[in-house]
């Protein structure tokens, strides 16, 4: 076994793989709000993506074992299905939120809660920190404590940002 | 000792259970549901994560929510159903057909039904190591208790010992709660759960070391820390170890099915590994091989939630078919295709192999005349 398959085996995204592949970058820099990113390479049981997404961008499974794909030119970028995923593998990045910074929603369930304006580390996908980030918004789309963070950081690493850690 | 009976008694208050009382209930049984625990729900009230799914089995839904729904259900039926909490089926004689059970620690009593419905869920497996007797060792359905029914946290930081979905789930959870997870081991060199349990986890920093096992506990009167060690192909010890500092040590090393009840109603059983351990033969009613026993969820194999709730609704429906009511069997059907869905996938694969294995299109001898 390879390390990146020993690495992909704990739980780490190493390559692009149905289900987790990255959006097409020339419609994803001109995209306001942005575009959802699935990171759910293995075929499981599960498709509230599908069944939530409002304007039908994760097109509908034919086996509920399918792995997401996603029509992106449907996609709006509202993170619905960022709240709703019960693996926590969808997120959006706006790439047009400024010059330098990408706009990150990224589902969270921790404690404690940060507030509009905090300052956030941004971790990979082995929690590695990346950079810090500004929180610009907070949202509880479902009312249902999963929260979806926006949290602006810098642009150039839309695929590494994964999640955030607020404070300590 | 009190005497009670019932049309149709389920073993087992958890989502199979519930469902089977429901399904059997909606259709004029008279149904009685025995649950060891202070409350109805089983594995679900401590399920605070979203559930996997289907929209039909409340995927998205948190674990306890689905829980209140069940229970929500059984109301609507409410004439027929009758419910007891910390009672124990402790019993089945064949010879007159007569359970007996527990009620709280001194209550003893008979239970006459006609039909039973054994969902009894699952018992936990551990595996022996040195010190796995000092305080700090736990199940992850105690810590999962602990946590998520009485609020208390187990300890500081956790080594947890297994990738399946319960590790990473109950790893995720003690997060939640503020506890640190140092580590999970994983003995095979792929985690076991899904993946994206996993990688929900791994982007908050706990390492998932695969090819690795707990070796021992260390402490003097409490868990200060584990040693564990990486294993090779074979999972002998390559001898490279580590020690680790923590205050829990969590084990969440696999489920094995609950059956006794089945086993002493004489219905036929079987070992099959991809099930977890000795279940009973069904057929496509989920009835075994004593006409009088149905069995639904965890009890038959273990799986999910989801696959025990239609399981459960199956044996409800064919429990009360059999007492000669009027049921839609149309739904059976409906309740397949469910089924055949959940486990179309890499993961449902291993079920239905095992399945397979104890999967009856027909009974050669059965015991009714
Ligand atoms: C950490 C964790 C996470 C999970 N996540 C998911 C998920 O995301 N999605 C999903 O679909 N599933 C999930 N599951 C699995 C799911 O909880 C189980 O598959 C499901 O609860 C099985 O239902 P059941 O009714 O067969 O058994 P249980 O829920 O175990 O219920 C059995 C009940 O029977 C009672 N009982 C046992 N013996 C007796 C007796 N002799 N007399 C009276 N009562 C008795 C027990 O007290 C218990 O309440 C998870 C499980 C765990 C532990």
């Amino acid at each position: 076994m390879d390390e990146n398959e020993s690495i992909f085996n704990s739980g780490v995204l190493t390559d692009e793989l149905p289900g987790a592949i990255r959006p097409p970058q020339d419609l994803w820099e001109g995209k306001k709000s942005g575009l959802v990113v699935v990171e759910c390479p293995q075929r499981i049981p599960c498709n509230p993506c599908a069944t939530s997404c409002p304007t039908g961008a994760i097109c509908a499974f034919s086996d509920i074992n399918d792995t997401p794909r996603i029509d992106y030119k449907k996609c709006t970028g509202c993170a619905i299905c960022v709240a709703v995923c019960p693996g926590l593998a969808c997120f959006v990045v706006d790439l047009t939120f400024n010059e330098d910074y990408a706009l990150y929603k990224i589902p969270y369930e921790m404690l404690p809660l940060p507030s509009k304006g905090d300052t956030v580390t941004c971790l990979g996908r082995t929690g590695e920190a990346l950079a810090s980030g500004i929180v610009e918004t907070v949202v509880e789309p479902k009312h249902d404590r999963t929260y979806v963070i926006h949290v602006s950081a810098p642009k150039k690493l839309a695929n590494d940002i994964r999640a955030i850690k607020v404070g300590g | 000792m009190t005497d009670i009976s019932t049309d149709i008694l389920v073993v087992g208050g958890g989502p199979a259970g519930l469902s089977a009382a429901s399904e059997a209930a909606s259709y004029g049984a008279r149904v009685l549901i025995v649950e060891s625990d202070l409350q109805l729900g089983g594995q679900l009230v401590k399920q605070t994560h979203k559930f996997f799914g289907s929209r039909d089995e409340y995927a998205g839904t948190r674990g306890y929510k689905i829980a209140d729904i069940l229970l929500s259900e059984i109301k609507e039926n409410e004439q027929n159903v009758k419910v007891m909490i910390n009672t124990t089926v402790t019993g089945y004689y064949s010879e007159d057909r007569t359970f007996t059970a527990m009620s709280g620690e001194e209550s003893y009593m008979c239970i006459r039904a006609q039909r039973a419905i054994v969902a009894a869920g699952a018992s936990e497996r551990l595996i022996p190591f040195p010190n796995n007797d000092l305080p700090g060792v736990y199940g992850a359905g105690a810590v999962q208790t602990l946590m998520n029914v009485y609020g208390v946290v187990p300890g500081k930081r956790v080594l947890m010992v297994g990738a399946g979905n319960i590790g990473l789930i109950v790893s995720y959870q003690l997060m939640q709660a503020g506890v640190e997870v140092a580590a999970v081991v994983e003995a095979m060199p792929k985690i076991g759960g899904y993946w994206v349990h996993a990688a929900k986890i791994r982007r908050l920093g706990v390492p998932i070391l695969l090819r690795h096992s707990i070796k021992e506990a260390v402490g003097e009167r409490v868990v200060e820390g584990a040693v564990i060690m990486e294993l090779d192909d074979k999972f002998a010890p390559t001898g490279q170890e580590l020690r680790m500092d923590c205050d829990v040590i969590c084990m969440a090393v696999g489920l094995s099915p609950t059956t006794e009840i089945l086993s002493q109603a004489g219905c036929r059983m079987k070992y099959v590994p991809e099930l977890c351990g000795l279940v009973a033969e069904r057929d496509r009613a989920m009835r075994t091989s004593n006409p009088d026993f149905w069995s639904a969820g965890d009890a038959t194999g273990i799986e999910e939630a989801s696959a025990a709730m239609v399981e459960g609704r199956i044996a409800g429906l064919c429990a009360a078919d059999s007492l000669g009511l009027p049921v839609k069997m149309t739904k059976l059907d409906e309740y397949w295709t469910r089924l055949d869905h959940l486990r179309a996938g890499e993961v449902g694969s291993k079920i239905r192999a095992g399945i397979d294995k104890v999967y009856r299109d027909k009974w050669e001898v059965r015991l009714d005349g």
